[in-house]
């Protein structure tokens, strides 16, 4: 009996092996789509899983792509960052997909890049992201900080953003607010600010109790300096946050808040008449009048069947990531990731806010930054733009150790992080 | 009795034949399979293959010791994720060490996350783990320790039942928060990661992954004996006695405080074994292992499989995390409301677990 | 003198709508291209003094200016457009809001409080006098000067030469400064100390100084006073969060002894009941009942998901009584099924629920403390939770009924008590609090899926930590977890904080293994 017990064991594990060693039709090009859609992170990521199969609902119904249908496979990593490993691992291996889309915490794009580089895959990432990094691998199609933060505060020490001069600093604890906030730093030092003039505050994630914070930043502003908040708050705690805000009575125009991972999707879930004037800055805002994004936000709220859907910069990010890669695989024809790749550099794409992304060989994206204040419909007035697009840094200048580095993946250079080219002229 | 005599004695013949069959499956014909049948062939295992079944092999002797405290000891641990990931830490930390120079800012003397977040020095509690040895010894004897004071502090003062599972995952819970924060020198929230090899093996080979794998498959064959070798024991029905009936083994002059601390320190161990282990082969370890989902897992394992039996918490291990690799790409949408109706069933229809169901079906 | 001049002008424009071409100019110069034409333009319509320019500064301020298609300038209130200029009724229907940034909308602001501290409403002369005194302003030296010689409101009075004190730290002479300092000594208002440290930075004269230096120390005195309060109130404030995510638990877990893993989904479907509530309400009435769903959406979740609840109990739980540890197992089980199901109907991201009007906002106590309204309704419907609870247990026959089953089960089934009944009953009343609950909660956090996971552990940890079984010892434990978090977290910060409550928790069961409140005989054991 018992050994039948163990007979049975055997069997049902080999039994879920099965699943594993079933291969498809050869007559699409598969893409991945790696974003989790259960866990803390499925609130921002499902987003992005329905962009990406609106775009291939949109290239088949063009006709597909080198004369193939684009089938896009979607997992579930379940905001489990091991499971984002199992899941780009089981993407490349088995369903053998020509590029992923997917990932939008660092971590997990930290858990799946050995894979990617072992695999040789392609990994396009779409998220705001601390930078400090270009792996030959990922297409980094997010802003930098110095697409981002930099620009943000340059604003707030502005004439028109109030001429800021106390700065509170606060964020989730991890590598992103950790890094940003370094960066920010340095610079804010390197143009006069004192160090009893920032305040740095880091709280867990989901941080949902803000009365001591909030108190602290008023207090901190209260001091007979124009202060603003940086805010790096990570995604779940910021509702609680801007709700504890708008109680205690923190008006835009007395101490101003810019935040870089609030977007219209995040606003979407919170009353945003006492926040009005609060600011954001990005790459993309949904109120930005212009063909493209127009024809952009017709589309989205086509696909998901709700007029009311709004639409974010992550997406716009996997636009332009999309974008780029269907039109490197049609200029190098063929969906090999070496093709694909060395095509990319320089590939173009039209910005849903005007101007053109370009792809650099440092794997990062050339964008135009907006900042705009809250508006009580829960959009973004851009109130400030670059007249240029701006060239994102993978390594940043404010980091003693990586301002040495440079990322470029052409001759002579061919490299990621170093700090002299690979190959001698 | 002699060891050899009392494992494999009497009734349970066919239960070691049975695994001696699994063995030479996951031994010797899995990599068979991998290595020597060409890739285009229906009965190629492919390498992500391999290293799934590594890490339900990891998840498997993390079960074992789960059924070790609960099963036979009484004791619903909801931390033991904390172990596993404790013992994870130990083996990052080495890989970390010995990444050396190849980090992104070539650094002999620092971790990369160390380096832009301007640390000076490495903390004391990273010396050592430049040696294998150390970081080994160390996966075993931290989640060991912790057990031992955690234990000796609960069990003591007898706090039993839930009260016992609540404050476990309490444990798991502040250590998670305490591993999030930067300060501790753990890399938070993206914990360790980029590694490069493991003892001069590379990670990006497939060779070293099948090596994992193996090691892995024998760790699990002799975490089983040593786990049947304790609850076969005269200590293991001291164990059972204790689940069973705790205040009656006092009266009897046994100290169930003993009995049961050894227990949990020895399935904490081995938890902490099974992480250091799984980090080679998943590549990251973060605090998110510590989270109080992640040790609530561990618990429903065993129970799918079925409590008490060692041999239904490696099935229940490969049988849930098997659904959850292939629901999760099955059915995306649909696969929580899968899984959750798996573990109502089973608990509903099957108390005794999946192997309760295997025994039925054979008498029917 | 302009200032002296635009403050009597002031005065007079309410009565004499003079100077009517120029108002006109400058409210149209408000619909510039640029934010310097706009900001330019609405300094000028401040100087011009006119009654109306509070009204439309106002409006721009608020974004309620809006420009018509032929150029006029029309202010909403309340959905109906009059024309900035005649006060005419008007259409909105073409009309565009004037785009409005921080700098405008503070310029216009502070030029709309200076025009309001001539008003005949005390109260708005009172916040006027208090915008003043947050960002003072030399300009704004002589208007108040001239409005403290009119004022005969004594509180207003009071804020007025606070105000002025504080601008006369920036005189040049010594003395002036040195008699600002005494004038601001009694003030506890932040800031003041933020005006006094300033002046410390720069002061050289060492009286003043001195009398700087004595002022910020009974400032700080107080200021300490007002923080502590603070921080008791902002413990109370979170144990009675985590009160209401627990008292469910208390019932489901602590009476009935069913380890209920899904008790944080119930909180989670009573916030979006709420926001069902909510959405319905916006959708079939009219607005001004829109501050009404949230009393009506508390029994509609309690309705909900008590029926839920007994659904639950009838199909899975009351298979399992006796084994608690399964029962963890089905109801996690559970949990994942109604997250997802929650996912599907009404998708991954956050849902928007609103304070209603008269939850949103504070009273502005002593020392820059506010107490936030939702935080006061929330912990007095905390408390009326609880209290109705205990009252339900204590003199209802159904609360005989319960404790008679939770005692003694064969023993009440002897006695006639439907014992299947009580059990889905208990159960569902458990998950009627815990939905109660999250309407509550969704004030406060998100409404998401996710909601539910956040509070599980808090709440058995409160439970645990009180005493499985207590009511009692569930407030107690909330309360004074809530307060323990609130004073270590100025000191360890956010992370850390949380982290020692954790080890306090901890290391508190071993001293009383049973919690807080243990439950004293034998059943206990078993």
């Amino acid at each position: 009996m018992t050994s039948l017990r163990a007979f049975g064991a055997g069997l049902l594990a080999a039994a879920f092996l099965l699943p594993f060693t079933a291969n498809a039709a050869e007559d699409t090009i598969k893409i991945g789509v790696l974003h989790s859609l259960s866990g803390t992170m499925a609130i921002s990521e499902t987003t992005l899983k329905d962009t990406v199969l609106m775009m291939v609902d949109d290239i088949n119904k063009k006709g597909g792509l080198l004369g193939k249908k684009v089938e896009a496979v979607v997992v579930d990593p379940a905001s489990n960052w091991p499971l984002f490993a199992e899941k780009a691992r089981e993407l490349l291996e088995k369903d053998k997909v020509a590029a992923v889309f997917g990932c939008w915490t660092s971590v997990s794009r930290k858990s799946v890049l050995p894979v990617f580089e072992q695999l040789d895959g392609l990994l396009f990432y779409p998220v705001q992201y601390e930078g400090e990094e270009s792996s030959r691998n990922v297409f980094y199609t997010g802003a930098a900080p110095n697409q981002q933060a930099i620009p943000a505060v340059d604003y707030l020490m502005s004439k028109d953003g109030g001429e800021v001069k106390r700065w509170v600093l606060a964020g989730t604890d991890y590598v992103y607010p950790r890094t940003t906030n370094k960066i920010l730093e340095a610079y804010l030092k390197s143009k006069g600010v004192k160090p009893e003039d920032i305040m740095i505050n880091y709280t867990p994630f989901g941080h949902s109790d803000w009365q001591t914070i909030v108190a602290d930043i008023k207090k901190f502003g209260s001091a007979g300096k124009k202060t603003a908040v940086v805010s790096t708050i990570n995604g779940d705690a910021n509702v609680p946050f801007y709700k504890e805000l708008a109680n205690q009575g923190i008006k835009a125009d007395q101490i101003p808040v810019v935040a870089f991972s609030v977007g219209e999707e995040e606003l979407a879930g919170i009353d945003t008449k006492n926040l009005v004037g609060h600011l954001a800055a990005w790459n993309y805002f949904e109120s930005v009048k212009a063909p493209e994004n127009d024809a952009f936000i017709k589309q989205w709220q086509t696909f998901t069947k709700n007029p009311k859907r709004v639409t974010n910069d992550p997406m716009e990010a996997t636009y332009i990531g999309f974008k780029m890669w269907t039109q490197a695989v049609q200029q190098a024809g063929t969906t090999d990731v070496d093709a694909v790749r060395q095509a990319m550099y320089g590939q173009k794409v039209k910005n849903l806010t005007g101007g053109v992304a370009v792809m650099n060989t440092n794997h990062h994206l050339s964008k135009p930054v907006l900042i705009g204040e809250i508006q009580a419909n829960g959009q973004f007035q851009t109130v400030w733009r670059t007249k240029d697009v701006i060239r994102a840094d993978a390594w940043s200048p404010y980091i003693p150790e990586s301002a040495k580095l440079k990322a470029d993946w052409t001759y002579p250079w061919v490299c990621g992080n170093c700090a002299e080219p690979k190959f001698k002229m | 009795m002699s060891l050899s005599t009392r494992l494999l004695a009497t009734h349970d013949r066919r239960l070691w034949l049975g695994l001696g069959a699994l063995a030479l499956l996951l031994l010797g014909v899995v990599p068979a399979l991998n290595l020597a049948v060409p890739p285009d062939s229906a009965l190629h295992v492919p390498n992500y293959v391999v290293t799934l079944l590594g890490k339900y092999l990891c998840y498997a002797t993390l079960a074992l010791a789960m059924d070790l405290v609960w099963g036979y000891c009484g004791v619903l641990s909801l931390g033991h994720g904390a172990f596993f990931a404790l013992g994870g830490y130990a083996m990052g930390m080495f890989m970390m060490r010995s990444i050396g120079t190849r980090g992104v800012y070539g650094n002999a003397d620092l971790p990369d996350f160390m380096v832009f977040l301007n640390w000076k020095e490495l903390p004391w509690y990273w010396l050592g783990f430049d040696h294998f040895w150390f970081a080994a010894l160390m996966a075993l004897a931290v989640p060991g320790a912790l057990a031992l004071v955690f234990g000796w502090l609960a069990f003591r003062s007898r706090i039993t039942g839930v009260y016992l599972s609540i404050i476990t995952q309490a444990m798991t819970y502040a250590l998670m928060l305490a591993f999030f924060r930067n300060e501790m020198g753990f890399g938070g929230n993206n914990g360790l990661t980029d590694f490069k090899d493991i003892l001069g093996f590379p990670l990006s080979q497939p060779s070293t992954k099948l090596g994992l794998y193996l090691l892995s498959a024998l760790v699990l064959g002799l975490a089983f004996l040593l786990v049947r070798f304790v609850v076969t024991s005269k200590l293991g029905r001291v164990m059972m006695a204790v689940r069973d009936a705790e205040s009656r083994v006092r009266f009897l002059g046994y100290s169930p405080t003993a009995v049961k601390l050894f227990a949990f320190t020895l399935s904490a161990m081995l938890a902490g074994l099974a992480g250091a282990l799984y980090v080679p082969q998943v590549g990251i370890i973060n605090p998110g292992e510590f989270s109080p989902a992640n040790s609530i897992e561990i618990a429903i394992w065993v129970a799918v499989g079925g409590r008490g039996t060692l041999v239904g918490a490696v099935l229940g291990a490969f049988a849930v995390n098997g659904a959850k690799t292939w629901l999760t790409g099955a059915a995306p949408e649909l696969w929580l409301f899968l899984l959750g109706a798996l573990f109502i069933a089973v608990t509903l229809g099957l108390p005794k677990g999946l192997l309760g169901l295997l025994r039925t079906n054979k008498h029917g | 003198m302009k200032i002296f001049k635009l403050a009597l002008l002031a005065l007079l424009a309410v009565a004499s709508p003079a100077f009517a071409d120029d108002f006109a100019d400058a409210v149209r110069g408000l619909n510039a291209d640029g934010y310097s034409d706009k900001i330019a333009a609405a300094e000028a319509l401040a100087t011009l003094g006119d009654g109306r320019a509070a009204l439309v500064l106002d409006a721009l301020a608020d974004g309620r200016l809006y420009a018509a298609p032929d150029g006029a300038l029309l202010i909403e209130q309340a959905g109906a457009f009059t024309d900035a200029v005649t006060r005419a009724a008007a259409s909105g229907a073409e009309a565009t809001a004037i785009t409005v940034n921080n700098r405008l909308r503070g310029v216009a602001r502070g030029a709309a409080g200076r025009l309001a501290l001539f008003s005949p409403d005390p109260s708005l002369r009172k916040r006027a006098a208090e915008a003043v005194l947050a960002q003072p302003n030399p300009e704004s030296a002589e208007t108040i000067r001239t409005a403290l010689a009119r004022e005969a409101d004594a509180e207003v009075r009071q804020v007025m030469t606070l105000a002025l004190a504080t601008l006369d730290l920036a005189a040049a002479e010594p003395e002036r400064r040195k008699a600002a300092i005494v004038a601001l000594k009694g003030s506890s208002n932040p800031q003041v100390r933020g005006q006094l440290q300033r002046l410390l930075e720069i002061e050289a004269e060492p009286q003043v100084k001195a009398a700087a230096e004595k002022a910020l120390a009974d400032i700080n005195v107080r200021l300490t006073l007002v923080d502590m309060g603070a921080n008791i109130f902002q413990g109370l404030s979170l144990g009675s969060v985590l009160l209401l995510a627990a008292i469910g638990l208390a019932v489901t877990f602590g009476v009935m002894g069913v380890i209920n893993m899904a008790h944080g989904e119930m909180i989670m479907l009573g916030s979006y009941t709420a926001f069902v509530v909510q959405e319905g309400f916006r959708a079939f009435l009219p607005p001004d009942y829109i501050g009404l769903y949230l009393p009506v959406a508390v029994p509609v979740a309690f309705v909900v998901t008590f029926a839920i609840g007994v659904v639950l109990e009838r199909t899975v739980i009351r298979f399992l009584y006796g084994r608690p540890l399964e029962t963890m197992l089905a109801t996690w089980g559970i949990s994942l099924m109604l997250q997802q199901a929650v996912r599907s109907i009404f998708g991954a991201s956050n849902r928007e629920v609103a304070n209603p009007a008269w939850m949103t906002g504070g009273i502005d106590l002593a020392g820059g403390f506010t107490l936030t309204y939702n935080r006061v309704v929330i912990i007095g419907f905390c408390l009326a939770v609880l209290g109705a609870l205990a009252a339900l247990l204590r003199w209802s026959s159904f609360g005989l009924h319960m404790r008679a089953v939770t005692q003694n089960r064969p023993m009440a089934a002897a006695m006639g008590i439907p014992t299947d009944r009580i059990d889905a009953a208990t159960f569902g009343l458990g998950s009627g609090i815990a939905g109660m609950a999250g309407v509550a909660l969704s004030q406060i956090g998100n409404v998401s899926p996710n909601l539910g996971q956040t509070y599980i552990v808090d709440s058995f940890m409160v439970v645990v930590f009180g005493g499985v079984g207590s009511l009692w010892g569930t407030l107690v434990g909330a309360l004074s977890l809530g307060l323990v978090n609130k004073v270590l977290e100025p000191y360890a910060g956010a992370m850390l904080g949380k982290i020692l409550v954790l080890v306090v928790v901890i290391l508190f069961i071993q001293k009383r293994p049973r919690g807080l409140f243990a439950l004293k005989g034998r059943s206990v054991d078993s």
